[in-house]
């Protein structure tokens, strides 16, 4: 569904990501696991075709989409949640689901407001609240279903456990293998270990820009020395 | 009191346009962060399309009411051209050279106006229907006026429908707070600009029509109302419509009143009204504090180096050239290359400011315009010499920009931006209604050099060594502990602030550093044209050396000097051709704008280094074959 082959990404003149190769299929979760700095953000980002300039090839759903503009490679099916969250604040919780809104497509999974509610209840209280009026962990729930509300094949999570309290974590964790069980394919980057754990079917571990590891969750869980290399703080 | 009541209701009509033209501007800033200098343009255009409309359409009557919303719908059209052809290109430009380039269309749209209606004003017809007046409290109150006063808040009950009650709607407003995170959302920027910048060219267009039964319609109307429509929209705070309406019925009000306080000080009391509220309210009344940080305005990305000592040896060829020019070229030659040395001085003080020190002045005019009435007044009211009387014209610069100063460096961006304006538009408003000592329009003549510097050989020399010489104290500047201040404080002012360096205090150095040199060109050129007048303080000369700045590139140090060469070149080359030099202008800046996002001198600088990148490779496959 997702190929992603030789990709390098850059800020102005330096260079962030360096042949960064990695693959996602429909249904399952794929874990980008790094330390700070590592390149996760920046991965998806070139993906999406955000900020970053980049190089190489991203084949989604069989079109290259390098080169593409952001919005069209949204609609064809590929969400995007950045780790900033970036809610419209003065906009209300329904306001915000309105705008990420976009007809159906066929064999995906389908959400209207009403489904994301019963996926995040604490979004259903809040209908007119707001979102610069809700607490971190509402935020993440809203950002992410701002994303579903485009009925992707695929979406992106930039680091959804961030800053959020161990209940919320694990509130997130259901909710996104709930996601997986619809059919979403889903690409998360994580630095915490625990949740990638929960959540992930494959991981990859991404070191200073290059994919050093690649392999099933249940592998890199029980590498030690994989972990200690790459992730030991 | 009666009184009193029909002057609120003329402000209440005159706050409506006043609203119309001023929340297309700021929805337009909202979504598309550009400045639309052109704004004013487009209401020109309403009004003169709505004249035509009436005059020449022969549908008898009723005609206005039909004209009017043909006119606005004729002006939306045009908008949505200009987006297509122009404004889409320079979305990813500094914001800077998105508002030199509406600047541009301004120069087209007044030479297009005056080619297609001529010099003359015109006067439209009386509202059909709504040509009488009403007795409130015994007073006629003409009926147009009750009309206009009602549009006013049917209009903003309208948009707000138009975006709180639509999908496109709640699409801008997300898209005002976070653009990126909209596309990202699957949502077509492009698209939803264009139709933002159609919506608020057709409310230009709207207010420009619906002045046609209240005044002339003249070809001064855009900058006169792109002014005070700025004005509004900073006070309202950018992109927010209701504020701009609070605005707009503030300014309205001040204005009826005013001219019954100080018939003589109206444009000063809108200017003064909105550097109290600014300073109060640094982001409006109703505005959000911009995440826009200084640097991003004007640097991207290019950081600022000495060059390399190859370049010396060019200099140098240039000023032997230049002290040879006597010999080499004409009078008339002299006479172009010194006024070129003034306008580099002045775009090399204006570049410290807004290039180095990241404050992006749109009225430094104001400070040559100090210089210049300066310099004059020394010499003529106090009969000072020449040498005694130049040195008034930085002082003077200096002291204004101490005093206007003191404002600006407490806001940031485009507001500081915007305030520099309207100092600039005081400055220009006592000059020209200061009569008993300003002369007013008639400025001050016989402003002239001692007899030693009166001919043109001896002025050129002086000029060249006063303007070359204080060229290379600001560049001495910049690279001195106090520029890298500056710059420091222009990319992040916290990182700043955690060093312990008082920006505040530093870009309000910076400000009166940058009058006087603008008050030392300011004074040479009063002697140099041997008269003064307002234009000197004017919005014109503001955008020249803006224009000269950005030309050149702000992030080089020879841009300015190279702009203003080029630019005063050009202008003199140009209106020697033709009377439509404005249009000309304008298409060129455009072109470059479009063409060289960068400037022309950081663009050559970037060719010149991938020659260089490139050349060595040559050499070693050379050796190696």
């Amino acid at each position: 569904m997702l190929a992603v082959k030789s990709l390098c990404g850059y800020y102005g003149q330096a260079q962030i990501l360096n042949d960064v190769s990695l693959d996602a299929m429909q249904g399952e979760v794929v874990a980008l696991i790094g330390r700070n700095g590592a390149g996760k953000s920046t991965t998806l980002k070139a993906v999406i075709g955000l900020e970053a300039r980049r190089k190489g090839s991203v084949i989604f759903d069989g079109c290259e989409v390098i080169g593409k503009p952001t919005h069209e490679i949204v609609r064809m099916g590929l969400g995007y949640v950045p780790e900033e969250r970036r809610i419209f604040s003065d906009l209300t919780v329904e306001e915000n689901l309105a705008v990420g809104r976009r007809p159906p497509r066929p064999y995906t999974p389908q959400w209207t407001p009403e489904t994301l509610y019963a996926l995040f209840p604490n979004l259903a209280e809040a209908r007119k609240r707001p979102g610069g009026r809700m607490s971190g962990g509402e935020q993440q729930m809203l950002t992410i279903a701002r994303s579903l509300m485009g009925n992707p094949m695929m979406l992106m999570l930039d680091e959804p456990s961030e800053g959020l309290s161990p209940k919320i974590v694990e509130q997130m964790a259901s909710a996104i293998l709930r996601m997986k069980a619809e059919g979403l394919g889903i690409v998360v980057c994580e630095q915490n270990l625990h949740f990638a754990k929960l959540i992930s079917d494959r991981a990859y571990i991404i070191e200073k820009g290059e994919i050093r590891y690649g392999g099933t969750m249940a592998e890199l869980a029980a590498d030690d020395e994989v972990r200690n290399t790459y992730l030991a703080v | 009191m009666e009184f009193l009541f029909s002057q609120f209701l003329t402000g209440l009509a005159s706050a409506s346009s006043l609203f119309l033209v001023a929340s297309g501007l700021s929805i337009i800033f909202g979504v598309s962060r550009i400045v639309n200098f052109a704004h004013g343009s487009l209401y020109m255009l309403g009004a003169y399309i709505a004249y035509s409309l009436v005059e020449h359409s022969g549908l008898g009557g009723g005609n206005f009411w039909i004209a009017l919303p043909v006119a606005a719908l004729g002006v939306a059209l045009l908008g949505l051209l200009l987006e297509v052809t122009l404004l889409r290109k320079i979305y990813h430009a500094p914001e800077l050279l998105q508002l030199l380039a509406t600047f541009g269309v301004v120069l087209v749209v007044q030479d297009a106006v005056l080619m297609i209606w001529g010099p003359e004003d015109l006067l439209g017809p009386r509202a059909p229907g709504l040509a009488g007046a009403v007795r409130l409290f015994h007073q006629a109150i003409p009926q147009y006026d009750l009309f206009l006063i009602s549009l006013g808040p049917v209009v903003l009950a309208l948009l707000w429908l138009l975006f709180h009650r639509t999908h496109w709607g709640t699409l801008v407003r997300a898209a005002t707070h976070d653009r990126d995170m909209v596309a990202a959302l699957g949502v077509n920027q492009a698209s939803l600009f264009t139709g933002v910048f159609t919506l608020g060219a057709l409310l230009a267009g709207l207010g420009g029509a619906l002045q046609l039964p209240r005044g002339a319609v003249s070809h001064a109307m855009d900058l006169q109302i792109i002014v005070e429509v700025f004005v509004v929209v900073v006070i309202g705070g950018l992109g927010n419509v209701f504020g701009a309406f609070l605005a707009a019925i503030i300014i309205g009000e001040l204005n009826a009143f005013g001219i019954l306080v100080f018939p003589q000080m109206t444009l000063v009391l809108t200017f003064l009204a909105m550097a109290v509220i600014l300073v109060v309210r640094p982001w409006g009344l109703r505005g959000k504090p911009q995440s826009l940080a200084h640097g991003a305005a004007v640097a991207g990305g290019r950081v600022l180096r000495r060059l390399p000592p190859a370049a010396g040896k060019a200099f140098l060829l240039v000023a032997v050239l230049l002290l040879a020019l006597p010999w080499l070229g004409s009078g008339y030659a002299l006479n172009v290359a010194t006024e070129m040395a003034i306008y580099a001085l002045f775009a090399a003080s204006l570049h410290l400011l807004s290039g180095i020190g990241g404050m992006v002045s749109f009225g430094h005019a104001a400070y040559f315009g100090l210089g210049s009435y300066g310099a004059a007044l020394a010499a003529k009211s106090l009969g000072l010499p020449m040498e005694l009387a130049l040195l008034a014209g930085p002082l003077t610069g200096a002291l204004g920009a101490l005093v206007y100063g003191w404002f600006c460096v407490r806001l940031s961006g485009v507001y500081l931006s915007m305030l520099t304006l309207a100092f600039a538009q005081i400055t220009y408003a006592v000059a020209f209604q200061w009569s008993s000592l300003t002369g007013g329009d008639n400025g001050i003549l016989g402003v002239w050099p001692s007899h030693w510097a009166s001919g043109p050989v001896a002025f050129y020399y002086l000029t060249l060594v006063v303007c070359g010489g204080s060229i290379l104290i600001l560049r001495h500047i910049v690279f001195s502990p106090f520029g890298y201040t500056l710059r420091a404080c222009r990319d992040s002012e916290i990182r700043a602030d955690a060093i312990g360096i008082d920006a505040r205090h530093h870009r309000w150095l910076a400000f009166i550093l940058c009058g006087f040199f603008a008050g030392l060109a300011g004074g040479l050129f009063a002697f140099f044209k041997g008269s003064v007048f307002p234009d000197s303080a004017s919005i014109g000369t503001s955008v020249d050396g803006l224009v000269m700045v950005l030309l050149g590139g702000i992030q080089t140090l020879t841009g300015p000097v190279v702009g203003a060469v080029i630019y005063t070149a050009l202008r003199i080359f140009v209106s020697t051709y033709t009377d439509y030099w404005r249009a000309v202008i304008g298409v060129v800046i455009i072109l470059l704008v479009v063409a060289f996002p960068q400037g022309i001198v950081a663009w050559t600088a970037d060719r010149f280094q991938a020659w260089r990148a490139i050349r060595p490779a040559v050499k070693t496959k050379e050796k190696a074959a």
